[in-house]
This record gives structure tokens, C-alpha cells and sequence, in this order.
């Protein structure tokens, strides 16, 4: 029995209109493919791409040298330097440097941030020219987080009743 | 009668059980002591093994089988039969609450708290705290105070415990912290604000459970995860404290000790707690340097060496002296041992300070241990301000006299005790002796016969009877005789020396010598001392050498009489210095200076005054092209072609190094000599100046036992040259310097402390001083 159907089913080829069908369904859906780079793909707002360093509303750097990112950091991208601050002793860094060559992206950092200072951000386009660019120091990280400050704050809105 | 049942428990021994493990511990020990002793973990906050239970923190409350109410395992003492529960639901609940009451005020400032990571209150909270407070109320803050330059504070994050308090009174003696107020209001505090003004201050940062005392010097710089330790020892006095050194990315960011019961326990004076400040000073060689034509410039260690293997080649055996700081490992010693054979050269010497070679006296290791010091029932301190000399042995004594020892001294200044003096007599230097002398007199009329050499003069002074008692109570059995470094760099140490030791013979007491330089009693061991017909180092200077090769030496500081120093070495051909600083007098004088590591940055042994030899390694990296001394010194004795250089690694240099013995004499100093008119100078190294490294310490710098520079002047001399406190004076032509009437000098003497740039080139201790006011 099942030989006679499947003689059939070859000499018909039912099977080669049947794919025929779906390739002539697709050609009248609408199209999937997105023109990067001028068009993007909606992004999660847990998306973890460069990272940034954030502020408070009053201009005051977040960061307070906790160091608890370059102890999580997994691949050991990050270094700190700290020491008091000259202006008023309070406990900053002096250097916050990112490999982003040995950043593998993981978002611990930003997990383990208790001040919400070193987020990851939307922003996955970046290239670098020359070599040691790949190391970010605070006053880029900072300058980041300046610019994106809005998305960043914008995301962590949607994510809190999650965390 | 019934058959009793067999105890086989020794009578000074209880059994109990804690967590049914059954245990045999001493009587009248606490239930904490017994638990800790048998690995069993119990959470405490106030209770430390070396301070006085206090049992105000109730985080170590247990069950105990019987007892109605939860007890503190710190301070309830174990009896037969005992049953203790440390981890039953009722012990473990009271535990919970009592942290969760410590919690209550306690900030939640981890992140920016120094103490993060190395934290009892974090440890033990992740164990027995809530994961969220249930207090809503507003916490408590407490106003910081300034303790100084070493001790960071954050009294809010206080939870009173008093170990500080605890560790001040009963440790350091100071009484300098307490609690004020009762309750939630108790703050601890110096109540006066105040610096901590003890030598052993950093050590409160040690036993503050929380980050409210934390290490200044250090402050927000690294996290203890972050740090690499590497076992080392002080290097700064010849106790030779055990400690480790704290290092990233190879450099030294703080010390902290290393228990060790024989030596430090576990404390840390604070000059070796702070000294590593002085590694990175801005003077750091960092690159051979050459002086052509007068001008300085740093060059490679190819063209260093060969300018230094030069110099050293041209000069004959004979005009060549080798001084080495008293802090110069036994590895480098014996190869300045062997470069100097090598050369030709008999003039070798490590002893800069000593003034009085008469009998030749090198370091010799303690007759009594340091451990056992705190055992004694009476001491004698001869010329010591042993406070500041060797913090940790001064600690013992102090334990000893709080056990009931008494200590007498006899000083050329009244220096600072923390413990009550039995009797204490204080001589201007050159009537120091005489004074000493009368203590041998009370031997003497004890029935004690007096070598020959000490008759005439014991004979020729009278023993009154407060001298009598004081000679009788040591006398009195488990008695120590201590000559600390204000005797033997005393221009008649000898004889200083000769007295005391009888004293200690006819006593039968121990006779300790306190070492002058870090490893004196190792480097004597390896033989660096003048060989036959040698010149030792006081001689050096006085005949000048065509050549001298410096090692670790700062000029100016480093020797007993700077000014002869400066221009012996100034008018030599050539001086090679292997030195770590390029110190302004050393660019004066050298020709080649080699960079060497300090200890810190060293691998080799340092010797301590047990005569046990400690090995140390190497915890963080010379800066720049700094190398240590024993690399230097190979490739200066492979540059030289001098035997014994053919070594490959420090493994080989150690099986090469033997022991010399050292040639004492019995010679004595000439006691009559009258030093000219006019006051006495009192030399003593403050304690935080001692050598090159704490010059440059910066936090110490700041320390209020760091003086200015001054001349301390009794009030009868001071009056006699119309001086008064605040006036300036000049020392022969010396720069001025202010005058502080002082009741700790004796009259006829004046107290100016060396190791300041401004006293550097003043007559040496026991000469003549003329003031003349400025």
C-alpha cells in the first residue's frame, strides 16, 4: 500500500508543488529582510552593547571605585586605579580603563553595579582605527554615557520592575 | 563500696562537649578558647585572642545544656561536663538577632568602605544576617575624629566593640581611645581629638572588626582581593617582625603582620607598617648613573659597572673601604665579604653609628629570646629609649611589667616609657658611665668580685641604697640586662658595655644587646668586619681611603659623625655606591651609583636579634632599572674577575656563605677623656628617621612622634646661656635651630636628634657643643 502512494505521489509530484506553493506564498508576503544599516531590528532594552558611564542629574560622576566590575569582569577587562579625590577626599577612581578586545559582553559589570554607573548600551557600531583604541579609558566611558544618558535611562525605566 | 569509675582526666583538665564532640580543656579556659582550639567556628566581634574579654557584642552566644538563657562563649568558662550547642536553633537564633541588632546602625557603605571584602561584620553577616532589614528608622551617624596620619576613621560604621579601646590600653599602654557616652549614644573616640600618638597605633586597624579604623596611607586604593601577599620581614629594627606585604601589579601598596608568637605575635610596629611609603619616594634611582666631569647622567648597567669595576680595579686593596648599611642581607654581605677579599681590601665594615671600637663588639644574638621577655620578674635598660629602638620588644616588657617585673634604666635623656619605671637615672652622656658604674659598686658590696680592668673604677663611686634595692631585686632571680643603641653608639660603649655585662653576671641575669642596624647580628655572622690589620668604620673615616665602595648608604645620615663622613668620602678618588636613592649628599660625593632593591623588592635572609635567620622574597619589583643587590654584586664581582662570583642563582649563592667569627677585644675607651668645654651632645635617631627608607615615608613624616629638628636643653643650662623655650641657636656654624627647655635632659647635655638634614653635619653624640644664640 504504501508503495502504490508513494508511486503516486513521486509521478504526480505532488511534493515539487507543494515547496513550489510556499516559494510563491513568500514571493507575496511581505519582505523579512532588514536594510542594515539604514534600517534596525527593534533592540531588547536588556541589549548589552558599549558601555558607558553614567552621571547623576547634578553633573556628580556615579562611579565610586567599588570595584566591584573589574572583580565580576569574567575575562579580566577592566582596570581600576582609585584614591581619594583631591577637591574633597571622596572615594573616586583615577583610571577606569575597558579592553573592549577582551569584553565578551556579558553585562556582569552592570550587574554588579551598586550606583548604576557602568551600564552597557544600546550603541553595537563602533570601530576602531588604530591600535590601543580598543581601550577605553573613564573620560570616553563618561563622554558615552553623556550622550546616550537618555536611552540608557529610558532602558533601565522599562527593566526596573524586573529587578 | 561501689566501683567508682575511672578518671582518667589529668586534674587540670575539664571534659565538656561542644556540638557533640567531647573535648579535654584546661580549667578556668572560656568556652571560645576550647571551641577555637578544636576548629569549631563561633561568630565574635569584640573577643580577640590577645586583649582582655570584654563580652559586649553577644555575637557569640551558645546553648548551653541546662542553662536557661544563651550564654557568650568569650566569657563564660568551661565546666565538667558541659554541654555546649553552637549551632542548636536557639543558639543559632540568638546569634541571628544579635546580628540583626549590630545591623541596625551599621551604614550600607560597602562599596565605598576600605574594609570590603576583608570585613568580619561582612563575613559573618552573609552567614547569620537577613537578606533585608526590617528597620526603617533612621540609623545612627557618629562624627568622625583626626587620629592622625595613619588611622583613617568612619565612626559610623562603629558597632563598639572596643578592641581599639581595648588594644590601647592593654597593648600599646597609651589609654588613648575610649567610650564616651552609654548605650546608643557610646562613641569611641580620643575625646579630645587628638593624633594617636603610639608607635603600634596601625595595629587598631588590625583588630577594628569594621571599617571604621582603616589604614589611611592606604586609603581607597586597592581591594584586599586585588592584592598579592608575599611573606617579608621588617627590616626597619633587628626584632626582624614577621608581616606581609600587600603588593599589585608589583608594587607595594601595605604591609600588615604575619603572626609569629616567637617574634611579633600579631603586631606590627608602625614603622614597618608604613615604611613602604618611603619605596616610591621621588629620589628613587631608577637608572645606573655616572658622574663625568662633574655632571650627573644616567647610563646603562654595562657602562655603570665597568666605570665601577674601573675605580675599584685601580685602587690598591689597601686604600679601598667597603662600608655596608646595617640593613644589608646576609646574601649581600658575604659577597661584599668576597669582593673584598677579592680585592685586596681588609677595610670592611657594617657598624657606621659606633663610636667606640675599643673592644671591638659586634651584634650578638639575645641571651634571653624575645619570647621569654615577657616573663621576667625585673629588668635593666642601659641607655634605651627601647619605645622607639624596637617598639614590639619594648611591648613585652611592658606585659612583663604588668605582670608585676620592674624595670629600671639608666639613661643620657629621660627618654618616654609606657610603663611606670622602678627607678630610673639619667646622666649626661659623658657622666653616663660613672652613673652605671655605681650599680656595679652595689654588686661589688653584694659580694660579686670585679674583673680588673673595672676595679679602679668601681671603687672609685658609692652605691646609695635606692641603687642597693634596685641591684637586689634583680638579683632577685629571672633578670634581664638590656643595652639599648643610646649605649652602644655611646662614645665609651665599651665600657658601657664591660659594666653591664658584669651587672648581668653578678646578677645572673640575661644580658641582651639591642643590634644597631637591622641585620647587625647577621652581618656580623657572615664576617663583614674588618679582616686582618683592617680599619673599622670610624677608623675609615678618620684615615681617609683613596677609594670607599658604599653600600646602601645614605652620607649624611648613615654614620655616627656625618661631617667626617661627608668629607672623607668627598675627598676619596672615587666612591662606587650601590644605593636605592640618589640622596643629595650621595650625588655629592659618589662617582657611580649602582640602583640597588630594598628589601621589600629582595630575596635573601636577614638575621634577628634571636639569631634566627629569616628568609625573605622578593614582594614587588624595583622600579625602573633597579636590581637586587646581589644580582649587582655578581655582575660587579664577574665584571672584577674576583673569585667566588661563579654562582648562578641565589640557591648557590647561599650554599657558598660561611660563618666568621667575629674578634672581640678587651680593651676599654679611654674614661678620662674630657670632651673640651661646653654642653654634651645627646645623639638619638627618632624613630621614625632611623634610615633611608623612613626619611622618605611621607605618612610618618607627618607623625607627631616625628619631631623638628631642636635642641632640647635642660632648664639650669638653658637659663646659664640666656636661652628660653621658642629662642633659636646656632651649633657651632650650623644653621639655627629653635631651643625647647626640656625636663627630660639632664644638665651639662644637650638632646639634638640626628637623622634631620639640618643636624646632619653637628658633632657626633658625646662631643662638645658650643650654642650661640642666633
Amino acid at each position: 500500500m504504501s508503495r502504490i502512494t508513494h508511486y503516486l505521489k513521486s509521478l504526480l509530484l505532488i511534493e515539487l508543488f507543494k515547496g513550489m506553493g510556499l516559494t510563491i506564498r513568500y514571493m507575496f508576503k511581505p519582505k523579512y529582510t532588514v536594510r542594515y544599516p539604514m534600517e534596525h531590528i527593534p533592540k531588547s532594552n536588556r541589549f548589552r552593547g558599549l558601555h558607558a558611564l553614567r552621571r547623576y542629574a547634578n553633573g556628580e560622576e556615579r562611579c565610586i571605585a567599588c570595584k566591584l566590575c573589574e572583580a565580576v569582569c569574567p575575562a579580566l577587562a577592566i582596570t581600576i586605579d582609585s584614591a581619594p579625590r583631591e577637591s574633597d577626599g571622596q572615594r573616586r577612581t583615577t583610571r577606569y580603563d575597558i579592553d573592549l578586545f577582551k569584553c565578551i559582553y556579558c553585562g556582569f559589570c552592570e550587574e554588579s553595579c551598586p550606583v548604576d554607573s557602568i551600564v552597557e548600551t544600546h550603541v553595537h557600531e563602533y570601530h576602531f582605527e588604530h591600535r590601543g583604541e580598543n581601550v577605553v579609558n573613564k573620560l570616553q566611558l563618561l563622554a558615552i554615557g553623556d550622550r546616550f544618558e537618555q536611552d540608557i535611562a529610558a532602558a533601565r525605566a522599562q527593566d526596573a520592575a524586573f529587578r | 563500696m561501689s566501683a567508682q569509675p575511672a578518671n582518667n582526666t589529668a586534674p587540670d583538665l575539664v571534659n565538656i562537649e561542644i556540638d557533640g564532640r567531647s573535648l579535654q580543656v584546661p580549667k578556668g579556659s572560656m568556652i571560645i578558647h576550647a571551641a577555637d582550639a578544636a576548629g569549631i567556628p563561633i561568630p565574635r566581634f569584640c573577643y580577640h585572642r590577645k586583649l582582655p574579654i570584654a563580652a559586649n557584642c553577644r555575637m557569640c552566644l551558645v546553648e548551653i545544656e541546662k542553662m536557661p538563657k544563651p550564654a557568650p562563649a568569650c566569657a563564660t568558662p568551661v565546666g565538667e561536663g558541659m554541654k555546649v550547642f553552637t549551632r542548636s536553633d536557639k543558639a543559632l537564633k540568638s546569634q541571628r538577632n544579635v546580628m540583626e541588632f549590630l545591623l541596625i546602625n551599621h551604614p550600607l557603605d560597602c562599596p565605598i568602605c576600605d574594609q570590603g571584602g576583608e570585613c568580619e561584620l561582612q563575613d559573618v553577616s552573609l552567614g547569620y544576617g537577613r537578606s533585608v532589614s526590617r528597620y526603617n528608622e533612621r540609623k545612627r551617624t557618629v562624627s568622625d575624629e583626626d587620629l592622625g596620619p595613619l588611622v583613617a576613621t568612619e565612626m559610623t560604621r562603629c558597632i563598639q566593640c572596643t578592641r581599639c579601646v581595648r588594644f590601647t590600653s592593654e597593648i600599646a599602654g597609651t589609654y588613648e581611645l575610649g567610650g564616651m557616652s552609654r548605650g546608643e549614644d557610646l562613641e569611641i573616640g580620643t575625646y579630645i581629638g587628638k593624633t594617636i600618638e603610639s608607635e603600634l597605633s596601625g595595629n587598631i586597624i588590625d583588630v577594628c572588626p569594621v571599617g571604621a579604623l582603616t589604614n589611611k596611607p592606604f586609603q581607597f586604593k586597592a581591594r584586599a582581593w586585588e592584592l598579592i601577599a608575599r611573606p617579608s620581614v621588617g627590616y626597619h629594627d633587628a626584632l626582624g617582625s614577621n608581616l606581609w606585604l600587600h603588593s599589585r601589579r608589583g608594587e607595594v601598596l601595605r604591609t600588615v603582620p604575619r603572626d609569629n608568637e616567637n617574634i611579633n605575635e600579631c603586631w606590627l610596629s608602625d614603622r614597618d607598617r608604613y615604611s613602604h611609603q618611603g619605596l616610591y619616594a621621588d629620589d628613587r634611582l631608577k637608572a645606573p648613573m655616572v658622574k663625568r666631569n662633574g655632571a650627573w647622567a644616567t647610563t646603562t648597567w654595562d657602562d655603570a659597572l665597568a666605570v665601577a669595576a674601573e675605580a675599584l680595579k685601580k685602587t690598591p686593596g689597601a686604600d679601598l673601604g667597603i662600608l655596608a648599611h646595617g640593613a644589608t642581607t646576609n646574601e649581600e654581605g658575604d659577597l661584599l665579604v668576597r669582593l673584598a677579599r677579592g680585592l685586596g681590601s681588609a677595610h670592611l665594615d657594617h657598624r657606621l653609628r659606633q663610636l667606640d671600637f675599643a673592644d671591638n663588639a659586634t651584634a650578638t644574638p639575645f641571651a634571653l629570646p624575645v619570647s621569654q621577655l615577657d616573663k621576667v620578674k625585673s629588668a635593666l635598660l642601659v641607655g634605651s629609649a627601647l619605645r622607639h629602638e624596637m617598639p614590639l620588644l619594648n611591648h613585652r616588657l611592658r606585659q612583663a611589667v604588668k605582670k608585676g617585673a620592674k624595670v629600671y634604666a639608666v639613661n643620657p635623656v629621660h627618654f618616654d616609657f609606657n610603663y611606670p619605671l622602678a627607678g630610673e637615672a639619667v646622666a649626661a652622656p659623658h657622666a653616663l658611665v660613672a652613673e652605671l658604674l655605681t650599680l656595679a659598686r652595689a654588686a661589688v658590696d653584694d659580694g660579686a668580685a670585679a674583673p680588673g680592668a673595672l676595679a679602679d673604677a668601681i671603687n672609685g663611686v658609692k652605691a646609695d641604697d635606692d641603687v642597693r634595692a634596685a641591684y637586689a631585686t634583680l638579683k632577685g632571680g629571672d633578670a634581664v640586662v638590656i643595652l639599648g643603641e643610646a649605649a652602644a653608639l655611646h662614645p665609651q660603649a665599651s665600657w658601657l658595655r664591660a659594666v653591664a655585662k658584669f651587672i648581668a653576671a653578678a646578677a645572673d641575669a640575661a644580658y641582651n644587646e639591642i643590634p644597631v642596624g637591622a641585620n647587625a647580628v647577621g652581618l656580623a655572622r657572615v664576617g663583614v668586619l674588618p679582616g686582618n690589620g683592617g680599619l673599622d668604620a670610624r677608623a675609615m673615616l678618620s684615615q681617609p681611603r683613596k677609594a670607599y665602595l658604599l653600600y646602601g648608604i645614605e652620607p649624611q645620615h648613615d654614620f655616627a659623625d656625618g661631617a667626617a663622613a661627608f668629607s672623607a668620602l668627598d675627598n676619596a678618588q672615587a666612591v662606587v655606591a650601590c644605593s636605592a636613592y640618589a640622596s643629595k649628599s650621595l650625588l655629592e660625593v659618589a662617582s657611580v651609583i649602582l640602583p640597588i632593591a630594598l628589601a621589600p623588592e629582595n630575596d635573601g635572609s636577614l638575621t634577628n636579634v634571636d639569631g634566627l635567620e629569616q628568609a625573605i622574597a622578593a614582594g614587588a619589583k624595583a622600579p625602573g632599572e633597579g636590581r637586587p643587590g646581589w644580582k649587582v654584586l655578581r655582575a660587579l664581582g664577574g665584571t672584577l674577575a674576583v673569585p667566588g662570583f661563579e654562582f648562578d642563582d641565589l640557591a648557590g649563592l647561599r650554599s657558598a656563605i660561611g660563618e666568621r667569627t667575629a674578634n672581640p677585644r678587651a680593651m676599654l675607651a679611654d674614661l678620662t677623656a674630657k670632651q673640651g668645654s661646653g654642653l654634651t651632645r645627646i645623639a638619638t635617631l627618632p624613630i621614625y628617621r632611623s634610615d633611608a627608607v623612613l626619611r622618605r615615608a611621607t605618612a610618618l613624616a607627618a607623625h607627631p612622634l616625628n619631631r623638628e629638628p631642636a635642641v632640647y636643653l635642660h632648664a639650669d643650662d638653658a637659663k646659664a646661656a640666656g636661652l628660653a623655650d621658642g629662642d633659636t641657636v646656632r651649633v657651632g656654624s650650623s644653621d639655627p635651630l629653635p631651643v625647647v627647655v626640656s625636663g627630660a635632659v639632664p644638665a651639662g647635655a644637650a638632646w639634638i636628634e640626628a637623622g634631620h638634614d639640618e643636624t646632619a653635619m653637628l658633632p657626633p653624640y658625646g662631643a662638645a657643643l658650643t650654642l650661640s644664640k642666633a
